[in-house]
């Protein structure tokens, strides 16, 4: 039950008083509700649990830590694919 | 899906693996609090795939797992009811409790339901005027903000029908317990990424100081778990102890301001006990006083219960890192997730039900995640 996902947000509604959205997870939609995180948008990706989106996902540190990722152990010549992967991530 | 895929990408996970073990030069025990990652770890064999200097000791951080028996029997005994509808998250109605479990209590005609969110309940009892219904609310820091949003419409729209069986659950207050503890051998902790997404970071800058281990805020898929093994391990080498965040993209240092309100509006800190483990001074919250008549504990008369816990079960030494599921003499004979006799044999974050799904064949490993999702 612990689980939090991350989806991306393709409608915003009101319902009830309160800001709903549809979230879509790889293709499976659920309505979510928003009251937490007023200032998200369509488009934006969210971690949601039971029902609520409760964090925005921040696309920038996403590809920041791939990034870093990619250099771990990398040795000098081999870096020149660094910069095609993270181009990848931002697709 | 945008966000899994990259964060399980096996070629990364060799080059985390690699400078893990490049870093490594003693043996370290690190403690992962959250049963969602236990899982991972155990899903994806990286317990298995790190040096072996480093072990991994799976903490308690499963919700349903540590829900009081005696809670469990107070929600067994109110679904029980007639004209009571009992709402429930899937996970808890095969949670054994003195002799009974919510699904039995189901086959006998108690009217229980599984929702998928608490406003589920909220519409059924908006739906059902009839009917009282009563929401099992358990969980840490990351649902206790919808379950107090929840209680708070009920509020509002002025729902008189509508009531929360409370036992939720905070993470401070079990680190301080499990090192505070004459057995503890933890020297780091992956802290729960999700409980960071809502509280940020701050409650643990005290606890990194106080008991000199480090504190890496961690998330769920395969590299966001070596991420925060890795900072962990390099700390660890380097002689400190700080708090790090190695899951920024879904935790800012202050948390979820809206959330934490909310939090603070609903609830309050209140001793908890936890399945297995016994009291924790301030490691729960229950339902303040201006929500006090949502409270099921006082709606319904649920005094009186007499708890008995299986002799075999071993679950308590599980939850405090003291015994791996696999050393219990129950574990996988007696006990399985039909016939479980401890909630962590059936709770998905629950380390005996990891172990029993994935380490009696084998289980994925991180190689294979990208194919195997
Ligand atoms: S294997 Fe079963 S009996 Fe043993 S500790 Fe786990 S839940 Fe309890």
């Amino acid at each position: 039950m612990c689980l939090a996902v991350p989806g991306k947000v393709i409608e915003i509604s009101e319902r009830d008083m309160t800001r709903m959205a549809k979230v879509d997870f790889g293709g499976v939609v659920k309505d979510v509700c928003l009251a937490y995180l007023p200032e998200v948008e369509v488009g934006d990706y969210t971690i949601v649990h039971v029902g609520f989106a409760i964090q925005k996902l921040d696309e920038e540190s996403a590809i920041e830590t791939l990034a870093l990722f990619e250099k771990l152990g990398v040795l000098a010549e081999e870096f020149g694919d660094v910069g095609d992967r993270a181009e990848e991530t931002t697709s | 899906m945008k966000y899994l895929d990259e964060f399980r990408d096996p070629a990364l996970a060799r080059r985390l693996f690699d400078d893990i073990a490049a870093t490594v030069t003693r043996p370290w025990a690190l403690m992962e609090v959250c049963g969602g990652q236990t899982h991972s770890i155990i899903r994806h064999g990286i317990d298995q795939l790190l040096p072996p200097e480093i072990e991994l000791i799976h903490g308690p951080g499963c919700p349903v797992c540590v829900t009081p028996l005696e809670t469990i029997d107070k929600a067994l005994e109110i679904a029980s009811r007639p004209g009571v509808v009992f709402c429930s998250f899937g996970d808890m109605l095969r949670v054994p409790g003195s002799g009974r479990d919510l699904f039995r209590v189901r086959g006998e005609g108690g009217d229980v339901r599984v929702v998928y969110s608490p406003l589920d309940a909220l519409r059924i009892a908006q739906d059902e005027p009839g009917k009282e219904v009563v929401f099992f609310g358990i969980g840490f820091e990351t649902t206790a903000p919808p379950n107090a949003m929840t209680v708070h419409q009920a509020k509002l729209l002025g729902l008189e029908n509508f009531s929360m069986l409370v036992s939720h659950v905070r993470v401070p207050p079990a680190i301080e317990a499990i090192m505070t503890s004459p057995a503890c051998r933890v020297q780091g902790f992956l802290a729960a990424g999700h409980v960071c997404s809502v509280m940020g970071t701050s409650e643990y800058p005290p606890l990194a100081e106080r008991f000199g281990v480090p504190i890496v805020v961690t998330g769920f898929e395969p590299l966001d778990l070596l991420e925060g093994i890795r900072r962990t391990v390099r700390q660890l080498e380097d002689g400190r102890h700080e708090v790090e965040n190695a899951y920024p993209r879904a935790v800012p240092a202050e948390g979820n301001p809206a959330a934490r309100a909310m939090l603070a509006d609903v609830f309050e800190v209140t001793d908890r006990a936890w399945r297995g483990i016994g009291v924790i001074p301030s490691s729960g919250w229950r339902l303040s006083e201006r929500y006090r008549e949502f409270d099921a504990e006082h709606r319904f008369d649920v005094t009186g219960i007499r708890t008995a816990e299986s002799a075999l079960c071993r679950s308590g030494d599980v939850l405090q890192g003291l015994l791996k599921p696999s050393g219990c003499g129950a574990f996988g004979t007696v006990c399985t997730p039909r016939t479980p006799l401890g909630a962590t044999m059936v709770s998905s974050e629950g380390a005996c039900s990891a172990y029993y799904l994935y380490r009696r064949t084998g289980g994925a490993r991180v190689e294979e995640v990208r194919s195997g999702g």
